[in-house]
């Protein structure tokens, strides 16, 4: 009987390793099971075809032979109509996208004060960190329609002077209120993660508090919570369309408009494909990233 | 006799009921080494971090150079520069190269021009035949590269004192060896050391002192000839005993 193991190619010096890499040829053994694995694979694709042909195929069958199907697509998908609003909607959307920028700066340096406000240890910021904790309490815990509708119609009813009526910036601070609970929250989360060994050594080295955090503690914990952020980023961009409760014209209120002057609900259609354009990449963006930070992490936890 | 570089008396530290260190009293003169050997739980790595004022102490005495700095109103920042410490888990910065590892403080707390830190850390680190590394993370090193990398580090603020926290223990034995021969070059150039270490054989070659510490008590101190190869006291004897059992005389 022949050795399953025998190399394919003249034997070379079995004993040597690594020296002798050119001349490794795959034994009789590895060629079978590279064929056998090659079959496994082509049922694997297979299967994975057939099935979704058959899940998807019966889905969309009964969408399209369902009874109300005619007068759906002519409400929610009439296309030419949609195209024809579409420039609307778009100017709206840019509307958003100001907002998301806006925001997303003031949210960051908002909530990293928020943050650093809560971790931190020193005797003279005890009322902030008071005051920080209540903020992120009340903030996190109301829902942010209720905060853009206070926001947005208490501030002007103060009649106070300087205050301003502006429907955006209105909107925009109650918008970044509210994201600025959230995003303290996970950047201190993620200040808590780096272990206290860091920080001794850090301190050991005779840096002070300060030069601590900002040189080992918040580029590690910054590292650390970017993908929650990111998705926290997708949030605010479609959190943005709720602003349009207090009148400004961002996409959902573009569409809308459209939408009550011709009692066809393709705007909206329209505007939610608008905001995929944009949350879908992100969103593909945030996985890589975070499959990247795993991969990091493990990488680490190995050496 | 010219003041000894640490002077340790009648310190004691408690967490909470549970007292770690008591009546700890020791001098390390300059360019000595004194090693603490004890088991685990014993105190050893406490008493460095009181040394370095990472923990606060309940009583006693820690003068460096003659200047008392168990006083609370001393600033802990500045006492820090004055020493170095290596740690068991040597806890390098992962988000940054060796070479930023070993200048951030000379950079930011003594405030060196920062090409003259990274000469100087090249210096050293050709010195410790790492110098090739100098531009490689953390996460790329062996234990044993990590661990001498953060001996340098600790090394570039030129500390009086070098405190080094069972700087093996993390490491698999043949790595363990190249750590201890850095130590041991360190000693023969002058470094002045306090060591908490389970390594009996380099304690014999690098201490001029060796304290056994026994449940947060110093039991028995004296040169390493005497501690560790005719101990007089019988919970000296027994921990050499188990030691020597486990394979690491």
């Amino acid at each position: 009987m022949t050795n399953p193991l025998e190399s394919t190619a003249p034997k070379g010096r079995a004993s040597s390793i690594g020296n002798d890499i050119p001349d490794w040829q795959p034994s009789q053994l590895e060629l079978t099971r590279k064929r056998i694995r090659r079959e496994q694979n082509r049922r694997n694709i297979l299967v994975a075809v057939g099935s979704s042909f058959l899940v998807l195929g019966t889905l969309v069958s009964i969408l399209i032979t369902s009874p109300g199907f005619k007068s759906l697509s002519d409400t929610f998908f009439a296309w030419a109509y949609g195209f024809e609003i579409l420039p609307k909607v778009i100017l709206g959307f840019t509307t958003n996208l100001i907002l998301t920028v806006i925001a997303a700066t003031c949210v960051s340096i908002f909530g990293l004060i928020l943050a650093l406000t809560r971790t931190s240890r020193s005797p003279a910021l005890t009322p902030f960190r008071f005051l920080a904790t209540l903020y992120v309490d009340v903030f996190r815990g109301v829902p942010m329609l209720l905060i853009i509708l206070l926001v947005g119609f208490g501030i002007p009813s103060l009649r106070l002077r300087g205050l301003t009526n502006n429907v955006f910036v209105l909107g925009t601070t109650a918008v970044i209120i509210t994201y600025s609970a959230y995003v303290a929250e996970v950047l201190r989360s993620g200040i808590l993660t780096v272990h206290p060994s860091q920080r001794a050594a850090a301190r050991s080295l005779g840096l002070s508090n300060f030069q601590t955090l900002r040189h080992v503690v918040l580029p590690q914990a910054l590292r650390r919570v970017t993908p929650p952020l990111l998705n926290d980023l997708v949030a605010l961009i479609k959190d943005t369309g709720l602003v349009s409760i207090l009148g400004v014209t961002d996409a959902v209120r573009a569409a809308q408009i459209s939408s009550s002057r011709s009692f066809n609900y393709t705007p909206y259609v329209m505007a939610a494909i608008l905001f995929l354009m944009v949350t879908v990449p992100l969103t593909r963006f945030t996985d890589r990233t975070m499959r990247r930070a795993i991969e990091r992490q493990n990488a680490q936890g190995l050496a | 006799m010219s003041t000894p570089v640490l002077e340790v008396s009648g310190l004691r530290k408690s967490f909470g009921k549970d007292v770690v260190l008591q009546e700890i009293s020791f001098e390390v003169p300059v360019h000595t080494a004194t090693v603490f050997i004890g088991s685990s739980g014993s105190g050893k790595s406490t008493l460095l971090r009181c040394i370095n004022l990472l923990d606060g102490i309940d009583d006693g005495i820690i003068n460096l150079d003659g200047e008392e700095i168990s006083d609370p109103r001393i600033n802990a920042d500045e006492v820090r520069r004055k020493l170095g410490m290596v740690f068991q888990s040597f806890n390098l910065f992962p988000h940054m190269s060796v070479m930023d590892n070993i200048t951030l403080s000379p950079i930011r707390v003594q405030g060196i021009d920062k090409e003259q830190a990274r000469s100087a850390a090249q210096a050293l680190l050709s010195r410790f035949g790492l110098l090739e590394k100098a531009d490689q993370y953390p996460d790329r090193l062996s234990g044993g590269q990590q661990q001498r990398v953060a001996i340098i580090r600790s090394l570039a603020l030129k500390p009086r004192l070098l405190l080094l926290d069972e700087v093996t223990s993390a490491l698999d034995p043949v790595l363990v060896n190249e750590v201890l021969s850095t130590v041991r070059d360190l000693k023969v150039e002058g470094m002045t050391m306090v060591i908490a270490t389970h390594e009996m054989g380099f304690a014999k070659q690098v201490a001029d002192e060796v304290c056994f510490l026994h449940q947060g008590r110093i039991v028995e101190y004296g040169p390493p000839g005497e501690v560790l190869e005719d101990p007089r006291d019988s919970r000296t004897q027994d921990f050499l005993k188990r030691v020597h059992e486990a394979g690491r005389l």
